[in-house]
């Protein structure tokens, strides 16, 4: 319907393209919708495809049908951990950083003193590459020349933050989770920014408590930014990688799907339909959340 | 883009439903307590990384982190850049961010141009293709691209390596072409804000695409395009992953990954590794603090509409 009506008024109110105009219009979106494709849909789609496959890359291609999946399933050990550790991540970042970015911008939002100063230096860890922030973890959490153990002064017996498989996904959690929840503060307090003062005037004329305002009134305008937020935290909990990876290469307690994708194509084994398979799994738990999103946008664009 | 724009609660002596609602001054101290103390809690891990790297290591194993420093030096640092040659990684990181973020602006912002200022058929379908690209996990693409680069064969004066693979084109394309899809999401959102009359009187006077596009509506975007260029500069300094599986040859690394390789040497000393995190830290840290608002601009841009 909407097409529709755009088509008549761009029939009625505009002369059509000029020669000139249609080349443009090719080349410009084609570029773009061509690499789109070449680089990110193509490829997805040969994921899957591959992930019925058994190949090392090299020989031929072999059609396995579903033995991947049952392989990954039922016989490849760091396989149930590693969805475990996505899971947790997926929970801690938010249960634990989201509530936290949320809770800091809504003080921040009160108008303090020195927010601009408090802002940046909550958001400044998320200009850091994960990377960064995964080599900054060593220095503190580390067994023996680690801060961590140096203020609790257990240098007798030094807990091994890192290297001990029950305790280093907390750490590491812990880290992605003082990058995320500035991102998350600073996404809600854009949001904030934007709710009408006359309501919350309003809420107080009626009476309402702050809490009661922001929960009965602020935060349901918060709506468009819960799921943006939603959506980035599903998204990086999915895509984990790059602090494990500096820590110890994702292994010993800190498996996690990404790394075994990556371990599968470029490891010696270059197991390639194995690989897709995994990464299989993280695209269809994704593309769940993407859809959802892209659903409400679309709703959003239409009533506009 | 301040956030503080109620006025200064002590200025005025407040009334009492204001009162109420402000809360009370030891709340007040409460509050700003509480902020402080997470603003170190966040700050210190950073401030660590830079004590430590300027603390030679047999001093802070004989005396402890905690005590007062002896010496000061920039030691670390210079061994850092002499030992590995961390010029060379960031002259790397440039050869691939600097062309990535242009091409990827530009292209970008045709498309939310296409999406959002002209009537195209299909338009939303274009632009949930590139919103959604960019939301797909990146080990999703890797296998595939890293068997195709492989076999793309090119020319020598483009890569020393004759393949696609192990190139420079190799992660400049594949930049482009995932951040892409946040680019033309944020854009479009922008470019959407835009008042339609201008463009009209454009056509009126028989402009034709390129100059809708180039001369009426691209300069109008100037502040969204300084916030995008300010954030994509920082994630492709940051990436982590693409050099790694696109590339063998450990010289052409860009920064962030080359880190990685280069903790073989600094594992032993993590003075040194505090050194080298300083390093790459700092430039995207520098860019934050001068473009502090393009920055968050950029964030937000695409989230509240």
């Amino acid at each position: 319907m909407a097409l529709n009506t755009a088509r008549r008024s761009a029939r009625r109110g505009r002369r059509r393209f000029t020669r000139r105009d249609l080349v443009v219009l090719g080349l410009l979106l084609g570029i773009p919708v061509l690499l789109d494709i070449a680089i990110v849909w193509g490829p997805t789609l040969a994921s899957v495809v591959l992930s019925f496959t058994s190949w090392d890359g090299v020989g031929s291609i072999k059609w396995v049908g579903t033995q991947n999946y049952a392989n990954l399933f039922t016989n490849y050990p760091p396989f149930w951990p590693a969805v475990r550790h996505n899971l947790l991540w997926l929970g801690f970042l938010g249960l634990v950083a989201v509530p936290f970015g949320l809770l800091l911008a809504v003080l921040i939002d009160r108008g303090v003193r020195f927010s601009r100063f408090y802002q940046s230096t909550l958001y400044m860890p998320v200009v850091l590459s994960l990377a960064v922030v995964g080599f900054i973890a060593q220095l503190i959490f580390s067994r023996d020349q680690g801060v961590l153990n140096a203020v609790i002064g257990n240098t007798k017996n030094p807990v091994d933050w890192l290297g001990d498989p029950r305790l280093n996904i907390w750490m590491i959690l812990l880290a992605a989770a003082w990058r995320h929840t500035g991102y998350v503060m600073i996404l809600y307090l854009a949001g904030l920014k934007a709710v009408d003062p006359s309501l919350k005037e309003a809420a107080a004329i009626d009476g309402a408590s702050e809490a009661q305002t922001f929960f009965r009134v602020v935060f349901p305008t918060l709506r468009p930014v819960n799921v943006i937020v939603g959506v980035i935290t599903v998204i990086e909990s999915l895509r984990a990688f790059d602090i494990v990876y500096a820590v110890n290469h994702g292994r010993n307690g800190l498996e996690v799907l990404s790394v075994l994708v990556t371990d599968n194509i470029i490891g010696e084994a270059s197991r390639i339909g194995f690989g897709s398979a995994i990464a299989v799994v993280l695209l269809a738990v994704s593309m769940g959340f993407v859809v959802t999103y892209l659903v409400q946008e679309i709703r959003g664009e239409k009533s506009r | 883009m301040t956030v503080d724009t109620a006025p200064p609660p002590t200025a005025v002596p407040a009334s009492a439903p204001a009162a109420r609602r402000r809360g009370t001054r030891p709340g007040r101290i409460g509050l700003h307590v509480f902020l402080m103390g997470v603003s170190i809690a966040f700050l210190a891990p950073l401030l660590l990384a830079v004590y430590a790297s300027l603390r030679p290591y047999d001093e802070t194993s004989k005396y402890g982190y905690f005590s007062l420093p002896r010496h000061l030096s920039f030691h670390y640092y210079k061994q850092a850049f002499s030992d590995s040659g961390m010029t060379k990684y960031f002259v790397n990181t440039l050869i691939i961010a600097v062309p990535g973020v242009i091409v990827t602006l530009f292209l970008a912002s045709f498309v939310a141009f296409a999406v959002s200022r002209i009537r195209l058929r299909g338009g939303i379908v274009l632009l949930m293709l590139f919103t959604a690209g960019n939301l797909l996990p990146q080990q999703v693409i890797v296998t595939p691209l890293y068997v195709v680069f492989n076999r793309i064969p090119l020319p020598y004066w483009m890569s020393d390596s004759m393949t696609m693979f192990d190139s420079y084109w190799a992660v400049v394309l594949v930049q482009v072409g995932f951040q892409i899809g946040f680019c033309v999401f944020v854009l479009a959102n922008f470019m959407r804000t835009l008042p339609q009359e201008i463009l009209e009187a454009a056509i009126v006077d028989g402009a034709g695409v390129w100059t809708q596009f180039w001369r009426i509506t691209l300069p109008l975007c100037r502040p969204a395009i300084a916030a995008l260029a300010t954030l994509e500069f920082t994630w492709m300094y940051n990436d982590f992953l693409w050099a790694l599986v696109f590339m063998s040859d450990g010289d052409k690394l860009p920064i962030t990954s080359a880190l990685n390789n280069l903790r073989g040497q600094f594992f032993t000393d993590y003075n040194l590794l505090a050194a080298g995190s300083v390093i790459v830290a700092l430039p995207t840290l520098v860019v934050f603090l001068l473009l502090q608002r393009h920055f968050i601009a950029g964030l937000t841009l695409g989230s509240t509409k």
